[in-house]
Order: C-alpha cells, then sequence, then structure tokens
C-alpha cells in the first residue's frame, strides 16, 4: 500500500480527504505512482505533470522521507519506506506566492 | 418568470449570480474552485444549464470543468490541450523565435446549436474545438498555421487568444482577436484563416498599417447585423461595417480611446458600450471616475454613464471579458471590475447598482438570459 499526500487543491479536485492510498504492483518509482494516481483520479492528469512529456509542473515538488526527490528521475526507485507504506510520498505545491 | 444568470470568473473562483428580470434582488452562488483563477465561465445557447469553465493555476495548469445542471455541479473534462503537428515557433518580447507553449484557456465560446461543440482561444494563441463535451480537444491549425504566425507576437498579458465570435447567420463563419497580432476571420468553418486589421493603426509597431501585429483586446458583433463589428484597440475604437474587410476609428469625443471591453446592446445594433481607461501606462478610468460610455450612433458620439457608478477616488480597471449584456425587454448591461465590484444597470446604461461589491478581481462577466 502506497500512501499519497495531495496538496489542498488537488485533494478538492480528486474529491478526497486526507492520504490516498495505492495498490501499486512492482517497483515503485515516482512513474508508477503518477500512473497509478492518474488511473484512479483521471482529473488529475496534466496538474502534477504534462500528459505528453510525463515532465513535472514547474511549482510542484515531490518529498518523501525529508529528502527532495523532485530531480530524481522518474523511474527511480522510491524509497523502502514509501514502498512499505510507512511513509508517505508527498506531492506539494511549491511555496511561490498566490 | 424570466431571469438571469451571471457567471463571473475571478482571479479565486467562480461565482453565479441569479435574479428574476427586475434585477434588484440577487442571488450569489460561490466560490467554485475556490482559490484558482477562472478565466471564463460561458454557457451553451442551445442549453443554459449547460456550462463550460477555464479553471487554472500557476502550480497545477489548466482544468477545464462542465456543468450540465446551470453549475449545481461540475466535472472536470479534457485538458490535453497539443498544438497539431510540430508547433514551430513565434515571436517572443525580444523579437527571438519562442517555441508555442499552451499556457491556458482564455476564452470559452459554446457552439450556438449543439452544446457538446466548444471552442477555445488559449495562450499561446490558438484556437481547439471539442465537439464531445470538452472531453477531446482538437486545434483547428489552420490558423495559428497561417503565414503570419511565426511573427506574431504576445502582449502585456501573453499572446493570447481572447475574443471568438461565431457568426449566427453563416456557420462557416467565426471571427477571432488574439494579442497582439489583431483580428482573423474564417469563411469555411475554421480549415483557413486571414487577417482582416486594414484600416487599424498601431503607434507600438514599426509598421503602424501592419497586416497584423495589433493588439486587439476585444471585438463585438450584434447578431442581427454580422457585417458590423466593433473594436476596442489597446488604443482607438472602432468599427466594421463589412466583416472586416476595412476598420473606421469611432473613437470620436471619449475621454480615452484606450480600454479593454466593448458590447453591443441587445436590440439596437448601432447602441454600443465601453469603459475608457486612462492609459496603457495607468490601468484606471480617467480622472478617477468609473464611466460607461454609450454610442447610440455606432460610434463617435459618446455619452457618460455615471448614475451609480463611482465619481471619485476610483483606481479600479474593466478586463476585456469582463463586460456583457442580457437580452430582456429592458437591456441589461454588467461589468465587473478588478476591485471585485459587479455592477448592473437594468435600463440599458442609465442607472447602476453594484450586485456584489468584494469578490477577488473580476477577470469574466457573462450572462444568461433566462426564460
Amino acid at each position: 500500500m502506497i500512501r499519497v499526500v495531495l496538496p489542498y487543491h488537488l485533494r478538492n479536485m480528486a474529491r478526497v480527504e486526507g492520504e490516498v492510498q495505492l495498490d501499486i504492483d512492482g517497483v515503485i518509482t515516482q512513474q508508477s505512482v503518477l500512473d497509478e494516481l492518474e488511473a484512479r483520479f483521471p482529473m488529475l492528469r496534466g496538474t502534477i505533470r504534462d500528459q505528453g512529456t510525463h515532465q513535472r509542473r514547474a511549482f510542484v515538488r515531490f518529498f518523501a522521507c525529508e529528502q527532495d526527490l523532485s530531480h530524481e528521475p522518474p523511474d527511480a526507485t522510491l524509497p523502502a519506506a514509501v514502498a512499505a507504506g510507512t511513509e508517505p510520498f508527498l506531492v506539494v505545491g511549491a511555496m511561490a506566492g498566490g | 418568470m424570466s431571469g438571469v444568470r451571471v457567471l463571473v470568473g475571478t482571479r479565486k473562483g467562480a461565482f453565479v449570480l441569479t435574479s428574476d428580470a427586475s434585477r434588484k434582488n440577487w442571488d450569489v452562488q460561490g466560490p467554485e474552485f475556490a482559490g484558482w483563477e477562472v478565466y471564463h465561465v460561458k454557457g451553451s445557447p442551445a442549453d443554459p444549464d449547460r456550462l463550460y469553465a477555464s479553471q487554472t493555476s500557476g502550480w497545477f495548469g489548466q482544468v477545464l470543468q462542465r456543468s450540465d445542471n446551470a453549475g449545481k455541479t461540475w466535472e472536470a473534462m479534457g485538458n490535453k490541450f497539443e498544438y497539431d503537428g510540430v508547433p514551430g515557433t513565434h515571436q517572443w518580447y525580444d523579437g527571438t523565435p519562442h517555441p508555442w507553449e499552451f499556457e491556458r484557456v482564455w476564452h470559452l465560446e459554446p457552439s450556438l446549436t449543439d452544446p457538446d461543440t466548444v471552442y477555445a482561444g488559449v495562450e499561446d494563441a490558438a484556437l481547439f474545438r471539442s465537439t464531445d463535451g470538452g472531453q477531446e480537444w482538437e486545434e483547428l491549425s489552420g490558423l495559428r498555421g497561417h503565414e503570419t504566425g511565426s511573427s506574431w507576437q504576445p502582449g502585456a498579458g501573453g499572446l493570447c487568444l481572447h475574443s471568438i465570435i461565431l457568426d449566427p447567420s453563416d456557420p462557416d463563419r467565426m471571427f477571432v482577436a488574439i494579442s497582439a497580432a489583431g483580428a482573423f476571420r474564417t469563411d469555411d468553418a475554421g480549415k483557413t484563416w486571414r487577417p482582416i486589421n486594414k484600416g487599424l493603426r498601431s503607434g507600438g509597431i514599426p509598421d503602424e498599417d501592419a497586416e497584423v501585429g495589433h493588439c486587439v483586446h476585444r471585438i463585438a458583433m450584434h447578431p442581427s447585423n454580422t457585417d458590423v463589428l466593433y473594436m476596442q484597440k489597446h488604443w482607438d475604437v472602432l468599427r466594421t461595417d463589412n466583416a472586416g474587410e476595412l476598420w473606421t476609428e469611432v473613437s470620436g469625443d471619449l475621454p480615452s480611446d484606450f480600454g479593454f471591453p466593448i458590447a453591443v446592446h441587445a436590440h439596437e445594433p448601432e447602441t454600443v458600450y465601453v469603459v475608457p481607461i486612462k492609459s496603457d501606462s495607468e490601468h484606471y478610468p480617467p480622472d478617477a471616475r468609473l464611466r460607461v460610455y454609450r454610442s447610440r450612433t455606432g460610434g463617435n458620439d459618446w455619452e457618460p454613464l455615471t448614475n451609480g457608478l463611482p465619481q471619485e477616488n476610483c483606481y479600479v480597471n474593466v478586463l476585456r471579458d469582463a463586460m456583457d449584456i442580457d437580452t430582456l425587454d429592458s437591456c441589461g448591461i454588467y461589468f465587473g471590475t478588478t476591485g471585485g465590484q459587479v455592477y448592473v444597470s437594468p435600463d440599458a446604461g442609465d442607472t447602476w447598482s453594484p450586485i456584489v461589491r468584494d469578490l477577488p478581481p473580476v477577470l469574466s462577466v457573462e450572462v444568461q438570459t433566462l426564460p
């Protein structure tokens, strides 16, 4: 069970409260997590990463286990604690005013 | 009993304002999409309960929303706006080539006859169409592919396609306007386009009479007289009597011919409204007095409309998509300001009152006249 924490606006879009829990087979990567997240919540497509290139949107960050994983390759394995479900994968809207 | 529904897009969400035909007592619903910029909300002329909304965010990009029940509930539709083919480049602010990059939907124009068909004007300037209620979007790339496309340059607000007019007398004819490329017309349902900017003169470009490069802020048309268009340009108010073949300046005695919106009375095709703004350097009303100007002669002769509008210390702006009309017997005029007020005049501009005073900055106002 992968735990994902979405920022406020995306929780509203997806109509969820609290964490999202995902069942994913295979290697746990940014890409596999986001693929499953978007499959379950199609309204999130394009809000975290580009729909065509899968490039992360500029003001979105990925954190886990007190690390900024935003610049890691999308197919890099996420920390074992995320794969084990003991730590969440955080999708964060960058602090950039507003 | 007839009434009106006013769809308001703001910097921090959308609001729906409703009233009966008296337009005195208003119900305010919202914010929808709280915290998001809502550039535009518009209803289908073929089904007034079908609404489309452009919801955008610097963080999370473009979301396209649809309601099938007049805004009670909304569903996110498709938001994949991909340029057709290899997008190429347009000119950047400094004159260098810049790749076309989708930024947001500025304007949504539902079909006059089919609730599932809707056009989207986007930044960087292009026209998209959906024929399945907003799920899939396809670029009408003949516009951006015009031979001048690579020379288009953004205005201060971006290279945006902000105005779309569907000709009710000819389903193959459409008009669009782009800042800062100019106005364009298609006569074959969007396959091919040509600039219609003859007669425009713009001091801010090297060749004042160039075919493209004009910062058109807004165009408007009366549905009964579709060869006549009115334009609020960056500077100058203009009209054409031949569907854009030639424009004539009709700024006349306006205190300033800079401004953003322009609208036409529902029942009087020669009655036009603008909101003069002091200048492109100072985006607020001349003399700090908020005045709508009305011409009953299709331009040139203008009268200020001030009854109920602030006449001192007023420093708001009225953006290009933030004025509209209703079609009740006594035509209502509506506009929203960057100060968060939405004003209504139920008597064609003679008297005004605020519907709401303290919304976030208003980006767009669309009015539906309900049976």
